[in-house]
């Protein structure tokens, strides 16, 4: 049976991000649309960073989920604009995003401090605008001093 | 092909070749920074313009058709064809020659990809859009630096004002039309207002540093018409070692 976008677009917003497992695809805003043109399904997805190394991943993956589903005429493309951005991200990714211990984006106009996934403190001082990832800088909680890190708002 | 096709393409070329070689260079401090949080921060830059060159070289491909990939440009070009400026192959020398060429080229960077985002071709404005954001925290990054180590002991200050006079006599090329800007009227950024913002970040924070900005007697240029210095063929020979040895081999 043929499935529909929004079935497609469900199957598809489980992908989990390779490197954030707690999160998907949809959470982080890189699945930006599902359409048929004719019988072909096209997934329009967005890079995060430039160089991310995780969307080749991403790709892969989204390929086999919908190989899974049985869907096989199907073409992932990528599109650059608007460039992807943190504030894309829902609350509730958010929420997802601290409980695993990485403190989440703020949003591009907020300079409120960043506050510690550990033990909500917000007196916290950055280590270094680069961390494990692309993606997020390092922290240091100056009350529990744990190290932490934070999803680099972009 | 029509010469306007080649002319976009070259020019891609230009700036592809800055982020590529500069990424390749930064790689060579991957487990040789002078800390580990510095090591994972200039391995993150090197990503990001790697990332950066192979949206320009996907471009370039796409644009030229003919089965061209991305991968074609940086691994099947001679010297002689590639149009990076000069500062993006120079040695990393010390940790401040590093910082300093880092931040001459972010100002660059920074202020060239906010005027490219007006670019009347929608393809280059929006790759603009993506390296703008990241930039700007490599300017953040190497402005930082800069002002740590040249307001920081008397040696560290000592070597960045070596770094600055081995390194400034490259910053103008930066700055100097590609030999298809003037072909490419609406589509390349006017890089003389590029000059005049980057300049004036770049003096702001050497005004902070109190390091001294020395005479420049004979600029160094060519790059950009594939006159290099003897360190691209060293970068090159490495770079592309695999794809001589073993022509066309695939993952």
């Amino acid at each position: 049976m043929v499935k529909t976008e929004k079935e497609i677009r469900e199957i598809l917003q489980q992908v989990p991000d390779p490197e954030i497992p707690v999160l998907t695809i949809e959470d982080l805003g890189i699945l930006r649309d599902v359409e048929y043109i004719d019988d072909k399904v096209i997934i329009y997805i967005t890079p995060t960073y430039s160089g991310c190394p995780a969307m080749d991943m991403i790709t892969v993956n989204i390929k086999a989920a919908l190989q899974e589903a049985g869907i096989d005429n199907f073409e992932v493309k990528l599109v650059l604009s608007p460039a992807w951005t943190t504030d894309w991200m829902s609350d509730e990714a958010k929420e997802k995003l601290e409980k695993y211990g990485i403190a989440p984006p703020r949003f591009s106009d907020d300079k409120s401090p960043i506050t510690c996934p550990n033990c909500k403190s917000e007196n916290t001082s950055l280590l270094s605008q680069f961390g494990s990832t692309a993606c997020k800088a390092l922290y240091r909680c100056n009350d529990c001093k744990e190290p932490f890190d934070y999803f680099k708002c972009y | 092909m029509t010469p306007n096709t080649d002319n976009l393409v070259q020019y891609v070329l230009c700036y592809a070749d800055n982020a590529m070689i500069l990424g390749q260079r930064l790689s060579e401090w991957c487990g040789h920074g002078p800390a580990l949080e510095q090591d994972i921060a200039i391995t993150n830059i090197a990503l990001d313009l790697i990332g950066e060159a192979r949206m320009w070289y996907q471009y370039a491909a796409e644009f030229e058709g003919n089965g061209k990939t991305e991968d074609d440009y940086p691994y099947k070009r001679v010297d002689r064809q590639w149009r990076n400026v000069l500062l993006v192959e120079q040695p990393n020398g010390h940790f401040g020659h590093t910082i300093f060429r880092q931040f001459m080229f972010d100002c660059f960077h920074y202020y060239f990809s906010l005027e490219m985002m007006h670019s009347n071709d929608q393809r280059l404005s929006e790759i603009a859009a993506k390296s703008n954001k990241e930039a700007s925290y490599h300017l953040k990054y190497s402005s930082e630096w800069m002002l740590r180590l040249g307001n920081g002991t008397d040696e560290s200050h000592q070597k960045m004002q070596e770094a600055t006079d081995d390194l400034y006599i490259y910053f103008n090329e930066l700055f100097e039309a590609t030999p298809f800007d003037e072909s490419l009227m609406g589509i390349a950024p006017d890089l003389s207002k590029v000059k005049e913002r980057a300049t004036l970040k770049f003096n702001e924070i050497m005004k902070e540093t109190s390091l001294d900005i020395p005479e420049v007697k004979y600029p160094q240029t060519g790059g950009r018409k594939g006159i290099h210095s003897e360190h691209l063929g060293y970068i090159l020979t490495e770079l592309q070692f695999l794809q001589k040895t073993y022509p066309n081999a695939q993952w």
